[in-house]
């Protein structure tokens, strides 16, 4: 057993967290957050990827229009790698109601959302594969951000501060002495290893899991109700800005070009188990109609990937719970010694990924309020160590690099361009991580052929360098097609269908992946 | 539609078709410039995998390295019009400095109109060492690299001045389309193949005709290639309507029938209707021997010569006409060369910094053609032609050199 000491413990490795733990790490405290798998693996790694403008809520949640439009300023500057300045549209589609636009524009005027109407004409001409017959078209300053560089940006600006970083260390208990937090027990699941951290206050950033958390400390449950979208990843970018619906929000309102792909999304539907997220094939069938909308031709466009996602969204009395789509996106801070009698524990919830550097500065406020201190928030003045240095992202940057040490590297997943140096030195940095964590963070195996070429290479180049062995490459390598099987089943059509065909032949019949020896003793992934 | 060749560049349908890539490489194998060198990252590489993370622009450098042979596009299994791709994006590329090297040499109507009245001088000069090394320097137009040959006399004016052909003309009229080097540089090509047409009883209408665009276009110059080619069509399309066009420039052809459209994006009626009427000459030869209509009589020509087709023939999907049509001349022994490419692509093998590159690419082909002949190696076009004669050393000419004589024209 390890036993450790900090001011503070962050439970939860998503973008609240991460955001957490660097603003308490900021503020001087010590601290530890962790995460029951990788960083970014729950809510954070699987949205859209938009960064709001504010516009998707002028008309239905003004508080939060204002602070996407503040936070999406901030994040671009301070986490500027992390965020494409792509640039949004809101366009009434041919059969919505062209009088939204005007309670839109009257709505981001109110909120301090900056949008302006432009001529369909140049909407059309900046985005030619928009449909032709969208009535108006409002200018926006959505942006798009990796969730995962921008957990890793917040999570090493923290280390940077001091503070730990524990992934894959699994929260089993919480002790409590006379109504106060006093230690967090967890177990390191790479090792099996049990620990076990003295606290004094404990921050819950569990997201949909948070009410599992907070009942380890013997609250009252907290009504966190997990709200399921879907999305689905086409093969290239059919549009180089974000294209929104202009309609009261709805399902499959939102075109986001991210990285080399773009993801339409997203549904919403209440769920009870954030970690059993059904792709119901009607809801992707529903995608594909709305993004018929948007982008004629939609549906014979290569589909890659789809997933789900759960959003932690806070029971609120104002509407049935549901449609969880109206609830508030603001986020709620559940205070639990007035609520539960228990000191030193507080939960946050609801939010958007926008606003993660804002929900951390409240909830990191209002601990510093209940332990009497007056500890200044800085989060929003500081860029991030490694992508605040540099000019935001722009999709040609691979491109870019592999143009110029194209001779002296091999590419290794040729779909996403990462070279074999970009693996070999995120492998070192992570030695124990699956092949999906180094995707997360390489985007390995996210493009058209979904590993078929390169996860092969990538376990072949893990095994050479002596980092695994070959059970745990072969596990490694089946848990990684596994994982991206699940994303791909529910689209299989069209040309997808003839890369997983290949896929399969290569993987099932060249290299019989499905008779490779099996371990002789378990391997801990 | 988008008459405006760059802007279709960013968003054309070839982008569409890269949905469709699955990563084979069947492509990167047969790509003849890869295969000679590491300074071009091959087909894949640089069209559907790089068309990802272009937003419209192009920053990848070494796409230039593509010869636009089309290769890659032919062989592809899954329908990726891989090379119009690199084509598209390449004229992004090179949008804002675009070389005047590849402006001019785009320019082929004007080389021939300036060559022509001083053609001995100008052969002179192409032949001469030291004014060559002045044009590398200048122009970066590799010294080595094979020239036109400037003729005294243009094709239009042997057309014009000769006696008119009395007729008749049991076949009726048909179009004929030589090109601008059939025009100005490979005149004896024109006369044969107009000889040849009226020997089968065709009466041959030559419009007055400029120039296809198509070395604008694989320099990028969209513009200029677009302005031409609608020209051109008018031009053509003046001598009559549903007339056959017949011509004796296999990649001017090519640029008529596919290429404008598929990589410039022109959506012009004008241009349909010649890219389907316009028939490569010994393809129409073919389809006339199929139709039992092809007299046989040939004189036997005791020979054997290599054969080499050029990529822009093959990227029509006609396979290889000539082959075939020569083969019916008795004692004639026709070797096909099998090679990919013989590096010229156009253009391409005259610049400085690709021309070692072209002659790699080439060099099985000039083997090849040394090997099998040293009197005669045939090829359906023009800047092939000049490059296998110039590399191999053996004397090039169209197929229809060898007909006309097997005809007993010559």
């Amino acid at each position: 057993m390890r036993k450790l000491a900090v001011d503070v413990v962050v439970i939860g490795g998503g973008s609240t967290g991460a955001g957490v733990v660097r603003d308490v790490a900021m503020r001087g405290y010590s601290t530890v957050l962790l995460e029951r798998a990788d960083l970014g693996q729950g809510t954070t790694g699987r949205f859209h990827g938009l960064l709001h403008s504010g516009g998707r809520y002028v008309v239905s949640d003004p508080l939060s229009a204002t602070e996407c439009a503040q936070e999406n300023a901030i994040l671009s500057r301070i986490q500027a790698g992390a965020v494409e300045m792509t640039g949004g549209y809101f366009v009434t589609g041919p059969d919505d109601d062209p009088s939204f636009a005007d309670k839109f524009l009257a709505g981001a005027a109110a909120t301090g959302v900056p949008a302006q109407e432009i001529p369909v004409a140049e909407a059309l001409r900046n985005e030619p594969r928009l449909n032709r017959g969208i009535k108006r078209a409002i200018e926006v300053l959505d942006g798009t951000v990796d969730g995962w560089q921008l957990v890793w940006g917040a999570a090493n600006s923290a280390r940077h501060y001091g503070a730990q970083i524990l992934t894959y260390h699994k929260v089993t208990k919480i002790d409590t002495v006379d109504g106060h937090v006093a230690a967090v027990h967890c177990t390191d699941l790479k090792n099996g290893e049990d620990v076990v951290i003295e606290t004094g206050f404990v921050l819950n950033c569990a997201g949909p899991w948070a009410g599992q958390i907070a009942a380890m400390a013997g609250a009252h449950p907290v009504d966190v109700i997990p709200g399921r979208g879907i999305m689905v990843a086409m093969s290239h970018r059919l549009v180089n800005r974000v294209v929104n619906r202009c309609i009261y929000p709805a399902d499959g309102d939102i075109l986001v070009p991210v990285h080399t792909v773009s993801i339409i999304g997203t549904t919403d539907v209440k769920v009870d188990d954030p970690d059993n997220l059904a792709i119901e094939a009607n809801e992707v069938q529903q995608m594909f109609d709305a993004g018929e909308v948007l982008v004629p031709g939609f549906r014979k466009a290569r589909a890659l990937h789809a997933w789900a996602g759960a959003r932690p969204l806070i029971k609120d009395n104002r509407v049935a719970a549901t449609d969880t789509r109206h609830m508030s996106r603001g986020m709620a801070v559940i205070d639990h010694t007035t609520r539960d009698g228990l000191d030193g524990m507080l939960t946050i919830g609801g939010g958007k990924l926008t606003t993660y550097r804002l929900m951390a500065e409240h909830i990191v406020d209002a601990m510093c309020e209940k332990l009497g201190e007056k500890r200044v928030c800085r989060t929003a003045d500081e860029d991030m160590p490694v992508e605040g240095a540099g000019p935001n992202y722009v999709v040609t940057h691979r491109l870019h690099d592999r143009e110029h040490d194209r001779l002296d590297d091999q590419i290794i997943c040729e779909c996403e361009l990462m070279s074999r140096k970009m693996f070999t030195d995120a492998l070192a940095e992570q030695p124990k991580g699956t092949f999906d964590d180094l995707r997360r963070q390489l985007r390995l195996g996210m493009g058209p052929c979904q590993g078929g070429f390169c996860s092969m290479r990538a376990t072949g180049i893990a095994l050479a360098s002596e980092h695994i062995d070959i059970e745990r490459a072969t596990e490694l390598l089946r848990l990684f097609l596994k994982n991206r099987w699940i994303g791909l089943w529910p689209i299989l059509h069209g040309e997808q269908l003839r890369q997983t065909a290949l896929d399969n032949w290569i993987f099932a019949g060249t290299l019989d992946i499905e008779h490779l020896p099996a371990a002789e003793s378990e391997v801990v992934l | 539609m988008a008459t405006d060749g760059l802007e279709f560049a960013g968003h054309s349908l070839s982008r569409a078709s890269l949905d469709a890539c699955v990563k084979c490489t069947i492509c990167e194998t047969q790509c003849p410039v890869a295969a000679v060198t590491p300074l071009f990252s091959g087909p894949k590489y640089v069209g559907p995998q790089a068309e990802r993370f272009r937003n419209g622009e192009s920053v990848d450098h070494s796409l230039d390295y593509c010869s636009s042979c089309g290769t890659c596009t032919l062989v592809c299994p899954q329908g990726v019009q891989i090379a119009e791709l690199n084509s598209q994006a390449r004229a992004v590329m090179k949008a804002d400095h675009m070389p005047l090297r590849d402006k001019l040499i785009g320019q082929t109507v004007l080389m021939g109109k300036v060559m022509t009245p001083v053609a001995p001088i100008a052969k002179a000069a192409l032949n001469n060492k030291p004014i060559r090394k002045v044009m590398e320097a200048v122009v970066k137009v590799h010294e080595d690299a094979p020239m036109p040959p400037p003729q005294s006399q243009t094709f239009e004016g042997w057309f014009r001045k000769r006696p008119t052909p009395a007729g008749p003309f049991p076949r009726g009229p048909v179009v004929f389309f030589h090109g601008c080097a059939g025009g100005y540089f490979e005149v004896e090509t024109s006369k044969k193949s107009v000889e040849v047409l009226e020997y089968l009883g065709y009466q041959v209408i030559v419009p007055k005709q400029g120039c296809c665009g198509l070395a604008q276009q694989s320099n990028g110059l969209f513009k200029g290639a677009t302005k031409d080619v609608l020209k051109l069509c008018d031009d053509l399309r003046s001598a009559g309507k549903d007339l056959t066009i017949v011509s004796s420039s296999g990649s001017c052809t090519g640029m008529l029938k596919h290429e404008a459209h598929e990589i410039m994006g022109v959506e012009d009626e004008r241009l349909k209707d010649v890219g389907t009427r316009i028939v490569d000459m010994m393809e129409f030869l073919l389809d006339l021997h199929e139709a039992g209509e092809l007299p046989t009589d040939f004189a036997p020509i005791g020979m054997k010569v290599p054969y080499h087709a050029p990529c822009q023939l093959k990227s029509q999907g006609i396979g290889k006409p000539a082959l075939e049509v020569l083969r019916l001349i008795p004692d004639l022994e026709v070797v096909d060369s099998g090679a990919v490419c013989c590096g010229i692509a156009g253009t391409y093998g005259l610049k400085k910094e690709k021309y070692e590159v072209a002659q790699a690419v080439g060099k099985p082909l000039f083997d090849m053609v040394k090997a099998t002949s040293s009197e005669l190696a045939l090829c359906d076009t023009e800047t092939c032609r000049w490059q296998i004669q110039k590399s191999s050393g053996v004397r090039t000419e169209h197929p229809i050199y060898l007909i006309h004589r097997a005809y007993g024209l010559s």
